[in-house]
Formats: structure tokens, C-alpha cells, sequence
């Protein structure tokens, strides 16, 4: 099979038109049209937040968002990229902090201003009901929060919709990272492990490999028996 | 959005996946995978490589991709005076992935005075990108020294033994380490870690935080860098090392990425941290890399005379998107192959082990559609075989793939494919840098004095193949070995003159060999004006 001609729709980048082949996502539209793009990209594959971008298309006043590298340009798209976001972040110690409502309301003391208007759910690119996360913030449920929250890529778009100016990215992490701290139970085999290792029972068996000759090592290996 | 014969192919797939769920297939013997590899290996393709002409390395093969970097000439002129350093630190970490993260914050947490910059922002980086899992023998079952003969075994036994054996060692103490730190891990509820098998794996030992493993591991590590207050520059890639009159690295020169101008950086210590390559599109082929991945490193350490170790071997991950376009070369994680979906050709039948090394598996899939003509094509004319996603939920019982791969899920969703229910087409997209900068135990250069290099950047600890779930791992080790190392003694170090002259040098010598037209660092891949 041969490709065929792609089919050329029009795009505003910045108020200006440009002609882009179709199906292309709206990163490699921007590129097609010939922006090197500095900032607005970091991993290109929908894990890194980079690349939040507000658009709107031809005949309907309701602004969108999405993330360039994850959403196709189609025809009559007006956008632009959000290049840097100046959201608040606290400082804390985590070793010092109490996993509980108190500590969220402490260093986010903008938290409990959200007026649950489902802004942020809209908008998520993750498709995370990021609402109903910051509800669960407000009673506390740290470790609601945590699952709820995990595949948070940190893009900022709730936070620049949000009418209660919160920063829901940064209110998921403190929580996870607290979870996952103090709520979650503790992998005691791993801590076990560490202790063998640093009281010096791994020393001899690993000396002793390191000393074989290729050869030897792949006999081992060869002979190695697998976990079913 | 697929053609009739793609349709026709999975009508095939989809008829005979309850016969196959009893159809194990069998694995390569040894001498079966070397003829594999050396047929369909791009690594042993006649085309794919040359010697390099000049520095450390010459004579050595290499992809043509990177040997044309470093037989370019300097993107800074030496020859113009530099500005004055706007700082001096004990620690200059350069990259703001996972190894620089790692190495900064052990680094000031020992004392150092450290600077960190990076191309892109804070975490725009590979690591952001792993999904599947990091390896530490953290069970019962195993041990440091099982882990080791893996990784010796995944790298064709040319590995530096001191390397592995600090990469074993210290991997529960880094999974400890990110556990104190409060990162994600999967667990029972008892707290155990869940983990399971990774190609070339014997033990059940790769780790995960859902399928956003690297993520979780690198969004903690940049909060806590937040939280510690470590100093750090965005857009602010480093474009050549500083030496002294005696060769030891004091520094570099970077570059404000928006304005455009050089800033100096006068360092105790440079810890390398900025990657792999893949942007590099060697071969021709598409990526899973991050926007960034374009061997910066390996040049700018070249030039200030440190070698390349196995950089001839490159990793293809042997499952990247073939369809749809969009998501061209993207990863789909290993993980879809450990929880059950088989690898199978246009006819519907499986043509190799699922979980193979990841070379011998991009060798076989290659054959596949190339040799033996049983790939599908896509609308753009593209080979792939399927993974036989729908097969994990037979297995494992319903939503295990909305509930183990969300990220996977989402990534196929958005474009409009449910792989619950319909197989996913994947074609080998380049992956790792397996080779890289020649280090000892500590992170630090073999030839470079004051210069240490942690992550993918640096060679020797995967030899010639890297293990899935090896490379988060190494990035700690090393990024944590290496700040420490940096902060504890190249402090004490006397600084000398630093210049560019080592610089001036490179630029006459690739001139001589008639060389040097283009010029790198590149920082950034060209992909303006392309669809
Ligand atoms: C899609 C994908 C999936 C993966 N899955 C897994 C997995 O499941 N398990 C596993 O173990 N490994 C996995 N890997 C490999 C692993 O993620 C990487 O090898 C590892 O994270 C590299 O970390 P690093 O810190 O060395 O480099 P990176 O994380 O890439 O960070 C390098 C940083 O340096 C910056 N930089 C580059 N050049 C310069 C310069 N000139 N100046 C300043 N800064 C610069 C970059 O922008 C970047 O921020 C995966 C990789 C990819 C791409
Ligand atoms: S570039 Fe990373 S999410 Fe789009």
C-alpha cells in the first residue's frame, strides 16, 4: 500500500493562519508550521505536563484546553501554548509534617475557597475528577486523595481555570507523598534487605561473582534457575 | 482509520486467542538468538555504522547519527573571550532528570554548595517518561548477586563488574530511599512491594508505581528538590565542560535557552546527568524519547577527552506504536508483555517469546516484517505485528488492563482504540543509550578529572543491553554514588586556569580530517517544517 496525499485543514496559531496537513497532533502542527518550540514540549508522549495548551474552534465561544502533544489539530482550531504558569507551591519538611487535614489546610490555606464549580474535573487531560480530589482534600482523605490523584501529570490546567485560584496539582502530591509516608504500611522486607546489605551478608556473594571470568559467569547464568 | 486487511489481520488475531492462551511458545536456545541478532539486529546491519575519525574513540564503530556529532565542530567559538563565571559552586549538576535530581540532593545534603541546570524544565526528561518498573532484589527469594547475573547476562557479559556490583547492592537502599521520601510504590496491604518479571528477569523483581513509575519517582524527587530549596536553572543547557591546565573539569559554559547568551559556571565538581539519545533518530527510526534526548553529554565529554564505552549497541524497544501515526514510536510498556499479552504476526500466530531480551525480541519482530513479509501495514504504509492486549483480560480477569495500564489505556483511548478489546499494532522504536561515558564505582570519568556522569549518559554498568527496570535503578545509584562522591572530595580540589582550549584543539583536529562542517551540541532535534 502506498501513504496517500494527506488532506491540508487550516489552523490560528496565535491569530495567524497556517495550512497543516490533517491528523496531526497539535505539536507537530505547530512544527509543521514552523515553530521550534522551546518551551511547550518536554516529552512528547502525554507524561510530563509541558505542553498545556487553550484553544478554541471556529463557531463555538467555549474555551478548551488540552495537551499539544496529545490532542490532533483540527480545522479552524484557534490556540496557543501556555508557556510557564506562576502557581504557589509551599515549602515543607516531610519528615516533619502530620498526615492530616490540619497540615493541607496549613500550608494550602486557600483550600477550603474551592467552590466545587467542576472547572478543574472539565478541563483534566488525565480525565481525573480532580473535583471530587479536592473534596476529598477538605475531609482530609489523605489517602483518597492519593488514589484519586495518582496519574497526575502536574500540567497546571486546573489550577489556570480554577475561579478559587487553588493549585490542585500541588495539594495531590503533598498528599500522596504523605500517604504514601505515613498511611500506606511499610515494606518491611525491603527494609530487612537493607539492613543484610549494609550489616555486610551481600559482600561475599557479590566479590565472588565479580571475580569470574566472562565465561565462568555465563555457565552460571545459563544454569540460572526462574521464578515461576 | 484501520485498512480492510488490517481488519482482516485482527479478525484472525482475535479467532484463535483462545487457542493460543494454551499455546505456549518455546524460548530461544542461545545459538538460535546470536544468528537472530546478527541477521536482524540494526546493530549488525553493514549500514548503520561507521568508525569515528577523531578523539578517544577513533577507529571505534559507532551509529552514524552520533559519529556525526562528535566529528562536528563546537557550537561555542573558543576562540571568542568568555564571560566572567556568574558563579562558583562545589557541585555543578548538569541535567534535570532523574540522575541529576538524585545526585543534587545527596550532594547538598552533604554540605556541597551544588547548582543545578537543565535544557527543558525541571523533570522534562526520559525518566518522566518509564512506565513499567524499577528492579531491586527487595524479596526473600532473591539477592544482590542474583540480580547481578541478570544484568551480566541482559549485557552480554561485557559489563564492568564494579558497576553492576554497585548497581545490585545499592538498589534496595535507593528503593528505601524513595519509600523514606514518600514515593507511590504498589503494595499489598500488608505493605509488601508488588513486583513481577521483566524480559531477562529470574526473580519477580520489577517494582512499579502503577504504570507511572518514573513518573512518581521523578515528580517526588523534583518536590523534594523544591522542598530542600536546591538551587536550579530551567532552559539553561550546558554546551561545553571547562578544563584546566591539566585536564580536570572546573566547570561549563551554558546558555540562557530564551535570550540566547553564555553564562559560566566555575564548579569543585561537574556531574554530568543529561541522558541518552534518542532524538538522535538513529537508523531512521522513531523514538520513545523525551524532546531533549540528543547526546549533549557524550559530546561535550568527548571533546574534554573521556571515552565511549560500547556505544555500537543501542536498544530498540521491540514494542513501540506502529499505529495510529500519532503516537508513532511511542513506548507501550514491557508490562502488557509480563501480564500476558503475546506477540503475533499478520496470520494470528506467535513467532517469538514474549519475554525475550528486548534485542532479541526487536531482532524477531524485524524478521517478522521485513524477511518473512508477516507484518500488518498501516494506512501510512507501515509494518507492525500485534500485541495481543485483549489477552491480559482473559488472563487476568476483566478492567486488569484499566486498572494496571491506565496510562497505556488513556494514551490508545485518545486516539480513538479501545485496547481492551482490539489488539495493538507495534513496530521496534529506538529506545536506550546502552552504552555511554566510561566511570568507575563513584560516577566519576575514567579520563576526565573533576567530572563525574550519572544516568544514561554514562556506559559500562547494562554492557550491551540493559534490562528493563535496570535504568531508574542506575540512575539513582549512580546519581546518589556520585553526589556524594563530588561533595565529600572533589571539594578539596585546587582550581586551576579554565578554558576552552581543550575545545580549540578538538575544532582543529576534526578540521584536519577535513570534518567539523556542522556543529554540535545540538540540544534540540530539527523538526521544523516536517509532518
Ligand atoms: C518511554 C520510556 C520508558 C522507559 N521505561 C523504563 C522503565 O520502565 N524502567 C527503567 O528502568 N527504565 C525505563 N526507561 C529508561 C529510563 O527512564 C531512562 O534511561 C532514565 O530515566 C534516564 O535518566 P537520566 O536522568 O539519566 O536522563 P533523563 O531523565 O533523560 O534526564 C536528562 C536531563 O538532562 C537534560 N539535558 C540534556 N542535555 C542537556 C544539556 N546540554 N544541558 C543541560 N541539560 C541537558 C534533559 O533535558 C533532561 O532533563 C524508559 C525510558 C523511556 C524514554
Ligand atoms: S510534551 Fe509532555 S505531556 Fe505533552
Amino acid at each position: 500500500m502506498t501513504p496517500s496525499e494527506p488532506e491540508v485543514i487550516t489552523i490560528h496559531i496565535m491569530g495567524k493562519a497556517y495550512q497543516v496537513p490533517r491528523g496531526l497532533t497539535i505539536m507537530r502542527a505547530l512544527e509543521y508550521a514552523g515553530y521550534r518550540l522551546l518551551r511547550g514540549a518536554g516529552c512528547r508522549g502525554g507524561f510530563c505536563g509541558a505542553c498545556g495548551t487553550v484553544y478554541r474552534t471556529a463557531g463555538d465561544y467555549r474555551l478548551k484546553v488540552g495537551l499539544a502533544c496529545q490532542t490532533v489539530a483540527e480545522p479552524g482550531m484557534y490556540l496557543t501554548q501556555i508557556p510557564f504558569f506562576p502557581a504557589n507551591r509551599a515549602q515543607y519538611r516531610l519528615e516533619q509534617l502530620k498526615p492530616n487535614l490540619a497540615t493541607l489546610v496549613r500550608l494550602y490555606p486557600e483550600l477550603p475557597r474551592c467552590v466545587g464549580c467542576n472547572s478543574c474535573t472539565k478541563v483534566c487531560p488525565q480525565e481525573l475528577d480532580v473535583m471530587d480530589i479536592m473534596a476529598r482534600a477538605m475531609r482530609g482523605d489523605i489517602a483518597g486523595v492519593a488514589d484519586r490523584s495518582f496519574d497526575c501529570i502536574m500540567c497546571g490546567l486546573c489550577a489556570s481555570r480554577c475561579p478559587a485560584e487553588e493549585v490542585q496539582y500541588y495539594v495531590a502530591i503533598l498528599a500522596r507523598r504523605l500517604y504514601s509516608r505515613y498511611l500506606a504500611p511499610p515494606a518491611r522486607h525491603l527494609t530487612a534487605r537493607v539492613r543484610e546489605i549494609q550489616e555486610g551478608h551481600c559482600d561475599a556473594e557479590l566479590s565472588e561473582l565479580a571475580a569470574l571470568s566472562p565465561a565462568q559467569l555465563k555457565q552460571k547464568y545459563d544454569a540460572r534457575d526462574i521464578e515461576v | 482509520m484501520y485498512t480492510p486487511s488490517m481488519l482482516e489481520s485482527m479478525a484472525k488475531v482475535s479467532a484463535n486467542r483462545s487457542h493460543r492462551l494454551q499455546e505456549k511458545h518455546p524460548r530461544l536456545a542461545p545459538a538460535e538468538k546470536d544468528s537472530l541478532l546478527r541477521a536482524f539486529h540494526p546493530d549488525f546491519r553493514a549500514d548503520t555504522q561507521r568508525p569515528v575519525q577523531v578523539g578517544p574513540n577513533a577507529g571505534d564503530r559507532m551509529p552514524h547519527e552520533l559519529v556525526d556529532l562528535l566529528e562536528a565542530s563546537s557550537a561555542v567559538d573558543p576562540e571568542v573571550p568568555l564571560p566572567s563565571p556568574s558563579c562558583h559552586v562545589d557541585v555543578l549538576i548538569i541535567g534535570g532528570g532523574g540522575a541529576g535530581a538524585a545526585a543534587a540532593l545527596t550532594a547538598q545534603e552533604l554540605g556541597a554548595r551544588v547548582l543545578l541546570v537543565t535544557k527543558l524544565r525541571l523533570g522534562d526528561a526520559n525518566t518522566v517518561m518509564a512506565q513499567g518498573g524499577i528492579q531491586a532484589a527487595s524479596k526473600a527469594n532473591d539477592s544482590p548477586a542474583i540480580h547481578y547475573l541478570d544484568v551480566f547476562g541482559g549485557g552480554g557479559f561485557v559489563n564492568k563488574p564494579e558497576l553492576v556490583q554497585a548497581l545490585t547492592q545499592d538498589a534496595p537502599l535507593c528503593l528505601q530511599w524513595l519509600e523514606d521520601l514518600g514515593c507511590m510504590f504498589s503494595k499489598e496491604r500488608d505493605g509488601t512491594l508488588l513486583s513481577i518479571h521483566g524480559g531477562g528477569t529470574s526473580r519477580k523483581r520489577m517494582h512499579f508505581a502503577r504504570d507511572y513509575t518514573g513518573a512518581e519517582i521523578m515528580r517526588t524527587l523534583r518536590d523534594e528538590l523544591l522542598n530542600q530549596k536546591v538551587p536550579y536553572i530551567e532552559f539553561c543547557p550546558a554546551l561545553e565542560l571547562l578544563l584546566d591546565e591539566k585536564g580536570r573539569c572546573g566547570g561549563a559554559v551554558l546558555q540562557n535557552f530564551e535570550t540566547g547568551r553564555p553564562m559560566v559556571v566555575q564548579a569543585q565538581a561537574t556531574i554530568l546527568a543529561t541522558g541518552g539519545f534518542g532524538r538522535l533518530h538513529v537508523s531512521g527510526f522513531p523514538t520513545t524519547n523525551h524532546y531533549g534526548a540528543t547526546a549533549d553529554g557524550l559530546v561535550m565529554a568527548y571533546r574534554a577527552g573521556a571515552r565511549l564505552v560500547a556505544m555500537d549497541a543501542t536498544q530498540f524497544h521491540p514494542t513501540g506504536v506502529a499505529h495510529p501515526e500519532q503516537m508513532l514510536g511511542q513506548l507501550v510498556t514491557e508490562k502488557v508483555r509480563s501480564i500476558g499479552a503475546q506477540l503475533v504476526n499478520v496470520e494470528g500466530e506467535q513467532f517469538v517469546f514474549p519475554l525475550e531480551t528486548r534485542d532479541a525480541v526487536s531482532a524477531a519482530i524485524i524478521r517478522e516484517c521485513t524477511e518473512r513479509g508477516r507484518g500488518a501495514v498501516t494506512p501510512t504504509g507501515q509494518a507492525g505485528v500485534w500485541l495481543d492486549s485483549p489477552m491480559i483480560e482473559l488472563i487476568q480477569g476483566a478492567g486488569t488492563i484499566r486498572r494496571e495500564l491506565p496510562a497505556m489505556w488513556r494514551q490508545y483511548d485518545r486516539f480513538g482504540i479501545d485496547m481492551t478489546k482490539e489488539p495493538i499494532l507495534i513496530y521496534p522504536t529506538l529506545h536506550y543509550q546502552n552504552g555511554g561515558i566510561d566511570i568507575d564505582e563513584h560516577g566519576r570519568s575514567i579520563q576526565v578529572p573533576g567530572l563525574y556522569v550519572a544516568g544514561e549518559a554514562a556506559g559500562g554498568i547494562h554492557g550491551r543491553n540493559r534490562l528493563m527496570g535496570n535504568s531508574l535503578l542506575d540512575i539513582l545509584v549512580f546519581g546518589r554514588r556520585a553526589g556524594r562522591h563530588a561533595a565529600q572530595h572533589a571539594v578539596t580540589a585546587e582550581p586551576g586556569a579554565l578554558s576552552l582550549a581543550h575545545v580549540a584543539r578538538c575544532n582543529r583536529e576534526v578540521a584536519a580530517a577535513g570534518l567539523g562542517q556542522t556543529k554540535a551540541p545540538i540540544l534540540l532535534p530539527d523538526y521544523v517544517g516536517r509532518s
